[in-house]
């Protein structure tokens, strides 16, 4: 049963590096602790080639040139080591969570899906790279040897069953991780290498340092064993940035978001997972002009704004440009109202869709695309006017909602059958064009009958009437209505083609007028066509 | 003598290539595939509404555009396809659309405020493809301003539905779409139709009986051009109705209580 183990350098670092690509040119310094007691805690080669030391103070690293100084940021290494867990399950569902640079998975079975041990070792590596890590991984019979060639061999190291001592002879001690007073033992007596402390009896090793020893021991000779403790997939997905300057702009924001998303779906993409719905949070910088003293504001400690918008994707989705596009025209639309200094984004995960093409069915648009030109099309005529009607229930005359737009199971699965919609007597059902807002109007009458109306500054001879159609409801509300509907066939008195104010063309025609009795008025609802 | 057509040939590639890319090499007609517009006698004269151009219906107000339109999408989504209209006006009724058939889930609708805004958001679901129909619904829009839609436009609209299944439906006034359109469409109102009962037959002394229902009205429909039917243009006017679905009250359309 072979096992493999993920381990990344100089984690803190890397955490870092992650969120900002730009710092891998070099002469990092990470520190650690509130100013002036700031410490280093992490340093990349090239700052180490200048002669700088773990433990500095930041007053000492800033008099070297060309140093970029970071300071330790704890949920960024959390991000780091969620993206490192997705690695991990890209490959595996037996995943152990051992440290925070360090996994280890079960591979029994695994080749028959990603080949030899070699290519499974080199696709994790690959895996790392994209989701902004550099690690070693190690692949050996059974954990704890897995562990330790990890911690100890740069890159891939894959440990043959039996050669798990030779293998390890060469690393020295403290790649075991022995307490410090077992270290200090053993360093007197000369122990520097696993090869010297696997060739000590184990009898007088257990007199000595007890059962530390005895696991030291095994460790040494590849020879421990023990259970792996799973670890549970999670399926939420954050990435988070706090800026070292608040921004304002969409532009360099937009930039940043894509880096964001970037990440964030290379982990989706490693899980085959999708994103659902898309949270982004934003934490903004206090506004101080309302304070009359700014030292009294900041004496207050006046928390940061926060700006939270959910985004609801049609169908689990990991295009991360695609993604951004739909951020970029949801924040185009709904700016934050101040400076940002930090970003959150939150991806809940689901399956990606699955769905089989059907040649005998006539296509439908693309999900992920339509959304985006659904938020186009929000952009340029606001929201609530773009998407599928709904009749609501109740008789409230002209009365439905507005629902998103999505794709129907029925169209995108092709399942319906088809079948033409025709009437069997060849005629055309009527259809109705409706005036939004309804317009005011006004009607004479002779014995009960509507003889002439006129609206929008016109005039017309009632030819033909049908009506009074009474209506009424929602008396227990505070909205109720009432309303007597009449149809008219109305000959408009001008003949020659000419518009009202608002451009009402007075075509003769059967329009639809109705008395509303709580405002005590006439209306035109709209007109048959 | 081969050699003479040969020099003359290069010579008129020469004159034109600046105007016409390949002026010997034959082009065969695009064949178009119609599908049915839910209306057989319509089906049966005009052939259907074209897949992968543009149709023109144009007609005054109550000339049965607006069912016609409906009658397609109605169509249109029962064959599980996805329609998109954008309405210039905001003036579609979702509850004559349902009673006529349409599936309201399967249908995008846009509600613009001018033909600007219809325009560009027409561009976009034209670009981003994959509807069974799109329709622009200038029905209600100013003639003089619908006249001011550059011709590019429609040419753009035209290349941008070439060679994809999508129906683009055009609803006017006036015609605008002239040459680009694959199929023209004009419609006139005709006879309206009341029906009479007998409660209203007794009332003399009214101008006009309160009693009749309105049974539906004719149309007319002229073919004024088609590319996919083109042998059968002498045969372009016919007549057809409209008929509302339920003979009774508006109130009753809606399945609510009628009183009178």
């Amino acid at each position: 049963m072979p096992f493999a183990s993920i381990f990344v350098p100089n984690f803190w670092l890397q955490a870092v590096v992650r969120a900002e690509p730009a710092l891998r040119e070099g002469g990092l310094v990470l520190i650690d602790g509130n100013p002036p007691l700031g410490r280093v805690v992490a340093i990349d080669e090239a700052a180490a080639q200048m002669g700088i030391e773990i433990g500095m103070t930041k007053t000492d690293v800033e008099q070297f040139p060309g140093v970029k100084i970071r300071h330790r940021f704890p949920a960024q290494e959390k991000i780091a080591h969620a993206a490192l867990l997705d690695v991990g399950w890209s490959i595996s569902p037996r995943m152990e969570d051992t440290a925070q640079d360090t996994i280890v998975l079960d591979l029994s079975g695994l080749t028959s899906l990603f080949g030899a041990e070699k290519d499974i070792a080199a696709h994790l590596i690959q895996r790392l790279t994209a989701c902004g890590l550099d690690g070693n991984v190690a692949i050996a019979s059974n954990i704890e040897t897995a562990l330790i060639a990890a911690r100890g061999f740069a890159g891939i190291t894959i440990i043959s069953p039996g050669e798990e001592s030779h293998c390890l002879g060469g690393l020295a001690v403290r790649v075991l991780s022995p307490s410090d007073e077992t270290t200090e033992i053993l360093a007197r007596w000369g122990v520097a290498t696993c090869a010297d402390l696997a060739r000590l009896p184990i009898l007088d090793l257990s007199e000595r340092l007890g059962q530390e020893g005895v696991c030291l021991h095994a460790r040494a000779r590849g020879a421990s064993t023990r259970a792996l403790l799973i670890a549970e997939p999670a399926d939420s997905f954050e990435e988070e940035m706090e800026l070292d300057d608040a921004i304002k702009e969409l532009e360099p924001l937009s930039f940043l978001l894509g880096r964001l998303l970037d990440q964030l779906c290379e982990r989706l993409t490693a899980r085959s997972l999708g994103a659902a719905s898309l949270w982004v949070r934003f934490e903004l910088q206090p506004s101080f002009e309302n304070a009359v003293d700014i030292q009294e504001a900041f004496r207050t400690e006046k928390q940061p704004g926060r700006y939270e918008k959910q985004m609801k994707l049609p169908v689990p989705m990991r295009d991360s440009k695609m993604l951004l596009k739909l951020l970029r025209l949801r924040l185009h639309r709904h700016p934050p109202d101040a400076p940002i200094q930090k970003i959150t984004l939150l991806a809940e995960a689901a399956r990606p869709r699955v769905m089989e093409g059907n040649l005998f069915f006539p296509g439908f648009p693309d999900p992920e695309k339509l959304e985006l030109t659904i938020a186009r099309i929000v952009h340029v005529v606001g929201e609530g006017n773009v998407g599928s009607p709904s009749l609501t229930n109740t008789h409230r005359p002209g009365d439905f909602e507005m629902q998103r737009f999505l794709i129907p199971q029925e169209a995108a699965g092709g399942r319906a059958r088809h079948r033409a919609h025709e009437h069997a007597d060849g005629t055309i059902p009527a259809s109705f064009r409706v005036f939004r807002p309804a317009i005011p109007a006004k009607l004479d009458w002779h014995t009960g009958c509507p003889t002439r109306v006129a609206f929008q500054g016109l005039r017309g001879e009632v030819s033909a009437a049908s009506g009074p159609w009474r209506t009424s409801g929602d008396w227990w509300q505070e909205d109720p209505w009432q309303q007597d509907e009449w149809d008219l066939e109305i000959q408009f008195q001008d003949t020659v083609e000419r518009f009202s104010s608002n451009g009402f063309h007075p075509n003769p025609g059967i329009y639809r007028f109705y008395y509303d009795s709580l405002r005590r008025s006439w209306f035109v609802r709209g007109v048959y066509d | 003598m081969g050699s003479k057509t040969s020099v003359l040939r290069l010579q008129v590639e020469t004159s034109l290539a600046t105007r016409v890319a390949s002026p010997f090499q034959f082009r065969s007609r695009r064949i178009l595939e119609t599908v049915p517009t839910g209306v057989p006698l319509i089906d049966l004269r005009v052939g259907g509404f074209p897949r992968g151009s543009l149709t023109e219906i144009y007609g005054p107000t109550c000339s049965g555009r607006t069912s016609l339109l409906v009658s397609a999408l109605a169509s249109r989504t029962a064959a599980s396809e996805v329609c998109a209209l954008v309405d210039a006006h905001d003036a579609f009724d979702p509850h004559s659309a349902k009673a006529a058939g349409v599936k309201l889930e399967q249908l995008l609708w846009v509600r613009c405020r001018n033909v600007d805004q219809a325009l560009r958001v027409t561009d976009l679901l034209v670009q981003g493809g994959g509807f069974g129909l799109i329709a622009l619904d200038l029905g209600d829009a100013l003639p003089h301003m619908v006249r001011c839609i550059p011709m590019q436009v429609w040419f753009r609209f035209r290349r941008a539905v070439e060679h994809t299944p999508t129906i683009f439906l055009v609803l006017e006034r006036e015609t605008t779409v002239r040459t680009c359109a694959s199929l023209i469409l004009k419609l006139h109102a005709q006879k309206t139709q009341w029906s009479e009962t007998v409660e209203s037959t007794n009332e003399t002394s009214r101008p006009h009986s309160l009693g009749c229902l309105l049974d539906g009205w004719k149309i007319r429909a002229e073919m004024i051009r088609s590319q996919a039917k083109r042998e059968d243009r002498s045969d372009a006017g016919f007549e057809t109705e409209i008929r509302r679905n339920i003979r009774c009250s508006p109130a009753d359309e809606r399945g609510g209580q009628r009183q009178r």
